[in-house]
C-alpha cells in the first residue's frame, strides 16, 4: 500500500481541522470568501471519503486502512483508527451533509469566520467517532462534538424565544436550549466515562479489536462482585450513554429544544450525524462487548425503542411547530434504528438479525438524507416566513410550487413510501425483528401509521388548505443555493429507493460477519 | 565541572529582583524592559531543561551539590527529575506571562517586579531542591513575598485580611512540616538533610505513623487540601492579577509537591498507612469544591474554589497509591498550573475593564475582547475535563488510578473492600457535570448575551502583550491534550522514582 492509502483516514480526518485552520487567517470581514473556503474545505473530506469508498475491499472481512500510532503510552491507549462497511457508510454519510449544511448556512452573516470554523471541527469530532478503534479515541471523539455543537446553538440558533426555568427565571430559549444539550449529554457520558476507566483498569488496555477479544471472555471477580454484575453494570452505563444520544424515550426531552433553537445547518448535521454516533456507539461498542447482556436486555431496549416509535409519532402530530415536529419525527425514526439494534442482539447468529441490522444501518443512513433535507426545507420555509407556526402557513403550494413538490417529495422519503429509500430500510428492520420481536414489531406499527399521519399534517398544513393572504406576493421560490443543497439529497434518496443495493452490498458483508 | 543552570534559573529571578530596586522608580519602561528580559531568560532556561533532561536515563538530572553547613549535614543540592522537570517549566512559564500581563501596573512596579521574582525564586528553589533544609529555606522566601504582594498591590476591600490569612495558614503549615522534618534528620541518625539519604534512612513504621500526618498535611495546607483550604480562595481573589497566576498556577502545586517529595518519598510507610484520610479529604475537595464554586457570584472566587476543587485531583491522585494515579496527579500539576494561570489573566483583564466581578453585571465581554474569550473557553474546556485538552488526559489517569488503588501492589496497608475504590470514583466524579455546569454559566453569562450599558465604552481591547500571554497559556494546554506524550513519559520516569521508594517499582 502506497503511504496516501495508508494515511487515508488520518487525511480524511484532519482535512477538516486543517481547512478549519486556514480559515483562521482569512480576514473576517471577507464574508464571501470565507463561505467559500469553507465549503470548499469541507469537499476535501468529501472527494477523500470517495476515495475510500471505492478502494475499499467489500468483500473482505475485519477493518481495513488501519492505522495505529503511539498516543497515550502510559495508559496503553493508542491512537487506532480503522473502518469496516458500518463504519464507510457513515463516513460517507457525514462527508456529504456537511458541505450541503455549509451550502446551507450561506445566508448566516454574523461572524461567519468562527460558525464555519466551528462547524469544520465539528465534522472531524464526528468522523473521529465512526473511525475509532480505541475506546479513549472513541471517546475524546465523542465528546469534543458536543463543544462547537454547543456554541452553533448558543450563539447563531433563533435569536427569539425565551424559556422559563424551575425558579421563575427568564432566559433566552437558545441558552437552555444549548445547555440542556451540553449538561445532558455530558452527563449521561459520565457513567460511559467510568466504564471505560474500569474497563481500562480491568483489561489494561483501550484498543478495540483486542477488546473484543479480552473482555467478552473475561472471568472471575471484579471490585467484590462477579464479572458477570459488573459488565451488567457498565453495560447499563453505556447503554444510557447512548441511548440518550440516539435518543430513545425518555432520555430524548433534550432533543426537540435543541433542534427548535439550532441554526438551520446545525439541526441538519444534529439530526443527520449526531444522533447516529448513539446508535453507532450500539452497533461498535455495546453489541460487541456485552453480548450477553445485550441479549439478555435486548427485551428492554426494543420496549425503549417502541415507546420511542409510538410517543414520538403522538408527539410530532401533536406540535403546531414546524421545527419541533421534524425533530419529533427524529425520535421516531431512530426508535426503528433501536429497534433493530433490539432484534440483533436478541437473535445474534441468526438470518434475522442480519437482515435487522442491514436495516438498521441503512436506516441510520437513509434518516441522516431525509432528516437533513426536511430541517433544510423548514429553514427555507422559515427563512421567508420568520415563523414556524403551523397555523400561520396555508396554501402556499401555488405560490412556491418548486419548493411545494421538493417539500413533498422529502416528505415521502421520510414517511417510508415504497420507491423512496425510508421504505427499504424500515421494512428491513421490522421483517427482521418480527420473528424475534413480534409483540415490539406489532405496536411499534401503531407509530408507523401516525408517521404517515404527522407527515401528512405537516405538508397539508403548509402546503394546501386554504391560502393565507399574508404571503401572497411575498414569498419567493427555492433559489439556486437551496436547490444545490435538496438536489443532491434527493437523487441520493431516490437511488437508495430503487436500488439499494450498492451501499448495502458493502454493510452486508461486515453485518454478516459480525452477526451472522 | 557542568554549567550550574538549575542555580542559574533558581536565582536569576532574585538577581533581577535586587538589580531592579537599583533603579530609579521612576523610569518604569526600563523596568518592565528589564523585568521581562529577566523572566524571558529564566523561561528558555526552563525549557532548555525540561527538554535536556533524558527521560530515558531517569533519576536526578543537571545535579548540583555543595556544602553549604557541613556541621549539621545541610548542603546545596539540587537536581530536577520527571516530577519536578514539568514544574520547573510550569513556573518559567507562569513567571514571563505574569510579567506580560502585569505591564500595565503603574503604582510601584519596581517593587512590585522584584517581589514577585524573589516570590519566583522561592518557588524555584523548593521545586529543584533536594536537600529538606534548602526545601525549607526556599519556601519560606516564597511566602513571604506573598503576604506583601497581597497586602501591597492586592484588592482595597480585602487585601489586608487576605494576605494575614494567607501568611498565618501556611506559617502555621511550614511549621508543623518543619517538626516533623526535623523529626527525620534527628531520627534518621545520618546526620543529614539530604534527601536522596534520607530516602534510604529506613524509619520505623512507629515513627513514619506520626510524622506524615504533620509533613504531609503541613504541606498540603499550601496544596488546598480540605479543611484547609479556605485561605486560597480568599488569597486568590485578593491578589493583584499577576500575584494569583503565581498563585494558584504554582504556589498550589508547591504544596502538593513538597507533601509528595517530603512527606510521601520519605516516608512511603506513613504514606501507605494515611492514605485514607488523605483519599477521603482530597474527596471533599474534589466534589465540596465544585459544588462551592458554582454557588459564587464573584467571578474571581468561582475560579479560586475550582482551584481547590482541581488541587483536590492533585491529592486524590496521590492518595491513590497507583502508578496511574501517580502519572495523572504529575499531569494535574503541570496542566492546573497553565489553566488556572489562563483563567486569573483572563479574570484580571475583565476587571480591570469592568471593575466588577458580580457575574450577574457582566456581560457581552466576547465582542469587545474575543481573544480574552476564546482562551478563556479554551481553559474553561480544560477544567471541565473535556477530551482533547490537557485536563482529560491529566484527569483520566487520576481516576483510573482510583478505580484501581485498591488492588494496587504498593498500596498494601489496607484492605478495602474492593468496591471502596470505584465507589470514591464514581462520587468523584460527580464533580466533572458540576464543574462543566459552572464553567458554562460563567462563558454564557461574562462573555455572551448583552452588555450592559454603563460598559459601553470602557471595555477596551486588550495590548499586544495580553494577547501573546493568553495565546501562549492555550496553546500550551491543546497542545498537551493532543500529544500527551509531550510529557506523559517524563512525568513516568519520574513516577517510577516514587514507585521504587514503595517498593513496587
Amino acid at each position: 500500500m502506497d503511504f496516501f492509502t495508508e494515511h487515508l483516514l488520518t487525511a480524511i480526518l484532519f482535512s477538516p481541522v486543517v481547512a478549519g485552520l486556514v480559515l483562521l487567517f482569512l480576514p473576517g470581514e471577507e464574508k464571501k470568501l470565507l463561505r467559500v473556503a469553507a465549503f470548499i474545505g469541507s469537499l476535501i473530506p468529501l472527494a477523500l471519503s470517495l476515495i475510500l469508498w471505492f478502494r475499499f475491499d467489500p468483500t473482505a472481512t475485519g477493518f481495513q486502512f488501519e492505522e495505529q500510532a503511539a498516543w497515550y503510552e502510559a495508559i496503553n491507549s493508542s491512537f487506532h483508527l480503522g473502518v469496516d462497511g458500518i463504519s464507510l457508510a457513515m463516513i460517507l454519510l457525514t462527508a456529504i451533509l456537511t458541505p450541503l449544511a455549509i451550502l446551507a448556512s450561506f445566508g448566516i452573516s454574523d461572524r461567519v469566520k468562527a460558525y464555519m470554523i466551528l462547524f469544520l471541527f465539528l465534522e472531524t469530532g464526528m468522523l473521529g467517532v465512526f473511525m475509532s478503534l480505541d475506546l479513549l479515541i472513541f471517546f475524546v471523539f465523542y465528546e469534543i462534538g458536543l463543544v462547537p455543537m454547543y456554541f452553533l446553538i448558543n450563539q447563531w440558533g433563533s435569536a427569539t424565544g425565551e424559556r422559563k426555568l424551575w425558579g421563575g427565571m427568564v432566559v433566552p430559549a437558545r441558552t437552555y436550549a444549548s445547555f440542556k444539550f451540553m449538561v445532558y449529554t455530558m452527563g449521561a457520558s459520565l457513567g460511559l466515562l467510568l466504564a471505560i476507566q474500569m474497563i481500562g483498569v480491568v483489561s489494561g488496555t483501550f484498543d478495540l479489536p483486542e477488546l473484543y477479544r479480552s473482555w467478552t471472555s473475561l472471568s472471575g471477580t471484579y471490585f467484590g462482585l462477579d464479572i458477570a454484575q459488573v459488565k451488567t453494570i457498565a453495560f447499563w452505563a453505556f447503554t444510557i450513554a447512548f441511548a440518550l444520544k440516539v435518543p430513545v424515550w425518555p432520555f430524548h426531552t433534550w432533543l426537540p429544544d435543541a433542534h427548535t433553537e439550532a441554526p438551520t445547518a446545525g439541526s441538519m448535521i444534529l439530526a443527520g450525524v449526531l444522533l447516529k454516533l448513539g446508535a453507532y456507539g450500539f452497533i461498535r461498542l455495546v453489541l460487541p462487548l456485552y453480548p450477553d447482556q445485550a441479549k439478555y436486555f435486548a427485551g428492554a431496549i426494543a420496549f425503549l425503542a417502541v415507546m420511542a416509535i409510538i410517543f414520538g409519532a403522538f408527539a410530532s402530530y401533536g406540535q403546531t411547530d414546524f421545527k419541533r415536529l421534524v425533530a419529533y419525527s427524529s425520535v421516531n425514526h431512530m426508535g426503528f434504528v433501536v429497534l433493530g439494534i433490539a432484534a440483533a442482539a436478541l437473535s445474534v447468529g441468526t438470518e434475522n438479525a442480519v437482515i435487522a441490522m442491514n436495516g438498521t444501518v441503512l436506516q441510520m443512513f437513509n434518516h441522516g438524507l431525509s432528516a437533513a433535507g426536511m430541517f433544510f426545507l423548514v429553514g427555507v420555509l422559515y427563512d421567508r416566513t420568520h415563523t414556524r407556526d403551523l397555523t400561520k402557513y396555508g396554501g402556499l403550494f401555488p405560490l412556491i410550487p418548486v419548493y411545494g413538490g421538493i417539500l413533498i417529495f422529502t416528505s415521502m422519503a421520510s414517511l417510508g413510501l415504497p420507491g423512496l429509500n425510508g421504505f427499504v430500510s424500515e421494512f428491513l428492520v421490522v421483517r427482521g425483528a418480527w420473528p424475534v420481536l413480534t409483540l415490539h414489531t406489532a405496536l411499534s406499527m401503531i407509530g408507523l401509521l401516525f408517521t404517515g399521519a404527522y407527515i401528512l399534517k405537516g405538508i397539508k398544513s403548509t402546503l394546501h388548505g386554504p391560502v393565507n393572504k399574508e404571503w401572497i406576493g411575498h414569498l419567493k421560490e427555492i433559489d439556486k443555493r437551496e436547490l444545490l443543497v435538496i438536489v443532491p439529497l434527493m437523487a441520493l434518496m431516490l437511488w437508495l429507493g430503487i436500488w439499494p443495493g450498492w451501499l448495502l452490498g458493502v454493510i452486508n458483508h461486515t453485518v454478516t460477519a459480525l452477526f451472522g | 565541572m557542568a554549567f550550574p543552570i538549575l542555580s542559574i534559573i533558581v536565582f536569576t529571578p532574585l538577581a533581577a529582583g535586587l538589580l531592579l530596586l537599583l533603579v530609579p522608580g521612576e523610569k518604569q519602561n526600563e523596568i518592565r524592559v528589564a523585568a521581562l528580559g529577566a523572566a524571558a531568560f529564566t523561561l528558555l532556561l526552563s525549557i532548555f531543561v525540561y527538554f535536556g533532561y533524558d527521560e530515558g536515563v531517569g533519576g536526578y538530572q543537571f545535579v548540583e551539590k555543595y556544602g553549604w553547613l557541613p556541621q549539621l549535614g545541610v548542603s546545596y543540592y539540587v537536581g530536577v527529575d520527571g516530577l519536578n522537570a514539568p514544574l520547573v517549566l510550569l513556573t518559567g512559564i507562569v513567571m514571563f506571562t505574569g510579567v506580560l500581563i502585569s505591564w500595565k501596573i503603574d503604582d510601584r512596579p519596581r517593587e512590585f517586579f522584584a517581589f514577585l521574582f524573589i516570590l519566583a525564586t522561592g518557588v524555584f528553589g523548593v521545586f529543584v531542591a533536594l536537600d529538606l533544609f534548602m526545601l525549607f529555606f526556599f519556601y519560606e522566601i516564597a511566602v513571604f513575598p506573598m503576604y506583601l504582594l497581597i497586602a501591597i498591590w492586592g484588592w482595597k476591600v480585602t487585601r489586608e485580611y487576605a494576605a494575614m490569612k494567607l501568611t498565618l495558614y501556611l506559617f502555621i503549615g511550614s511549621v508543623i512540616a518543619l517538626v516533623g522534618a526535623l523529626g527525620m534528620y534527628f531520627a534518621s541518625g545520618l546526620g543529614t538533610f539530604d534527601m536522596i539519604a534520607l530516602e534510604q534512612a529506613n524509619f520505623s513504621p512507629g515513627f513514619q505513623a506520626w510524622a506524615f500526618p504533620m509533613v504531609f498535611m503541613g504541606f498540603a495546607v499550601l496544596g488546598g487540601l480540605f479543611p484547609f483550604h479556605n485561605w486560597s480562595p480568599v488569597g486568590h481573589v485578593a491578589a493583584p492579577t499577576a500575584v494569583s497566576m503565581f498563585h494558584a498556577g504554582v504556589l498550589m502545586k508547591l504544596g502538593a509537591f513538597a507533601a509528595l517529595r517530603v512527606g510521601m518519598m520519605l516516608l512511603p510507610q506513613g504514606a501507605q498507612m494515611w492514605m485514607p484520610v488523605v483519599l477521603f479529604l482530597a474527596l471533599i475537595n474534589v466534589v465540596y469544591g465544585a459544588f462551592i464554586a458554582m454557588v459564587q457570584t464573584d467571578f474571581k472566587y468561582v475560579i479560586g474554589y475550582s482551584s481547590v476543587s482541581h488541587m483536590g485531583l492533585v491529592m486524590f491522585g496521590l492518595a491513590s497509591m497507583s502508578r496511574t494515579g501517580f502519572v495523572g496527579a504529575g499531569m494535574q500539576m503541570f496542566s492546573h498550573g497553565v489553566m488556572t494561570a489562563l483563567f486569573f489573566a483572563a479574570v484580571g483583564m475583565v476587571y480591570d475593564r469592568a471593575h466588577t466581578r458580580e457575574i450577574p453585571k457582566l456581560g457581552g465581554i466576547a465582542k469587545n475582547l474575543p481573544v480574552v474569550a476564546v482562551t478563556f473557553i479554551i481553559g474553561g474546556l480544560v477544567s471541565m475535563g473535556m477530551p482533547g485538552f490537557s485536563g482529560f488526559v491529566a484527569e483520566f489517569p487520576i481516576f483510573m488510578g482510583v478505580w484501581g488503588g485498591g488492588s494496587s501492589p504498593i498500596n498494601t496497608n489496607w484492605n478495602f473492600a474492593a468496591w471502596v475504590m470505584p465507589l470514591i470514583a464514581i462520587i468523584a466524579a460527580i464533580s466533572i457535570v458540576v464543574t462543566a455546569s459552572y464553567i458554562i454559566r460563567i462563558i454564557r453569562k461574562v462573555f455572551f448575551g448583552e452588555m450592559p450599558a454603563e460598559f459601553e465604552g470602557h471595555i477596551t481591547s486588550i495590548s499586544a502583550l495580553d494577547k501573546v500571554a493568553l495565546i501562549f497559556l492555550a496553546t500550551i494546554l491543546i497542545l498537551l491534550g493532543i500529544f500527551p506524550s509531550l510529557m506523559v513519559p517524563m512525568v513516568e520516569s519520574g513516577v517510577e522514582n516514587v514507585l521504587r521508594l514503595f517498593g513496587g517499582a
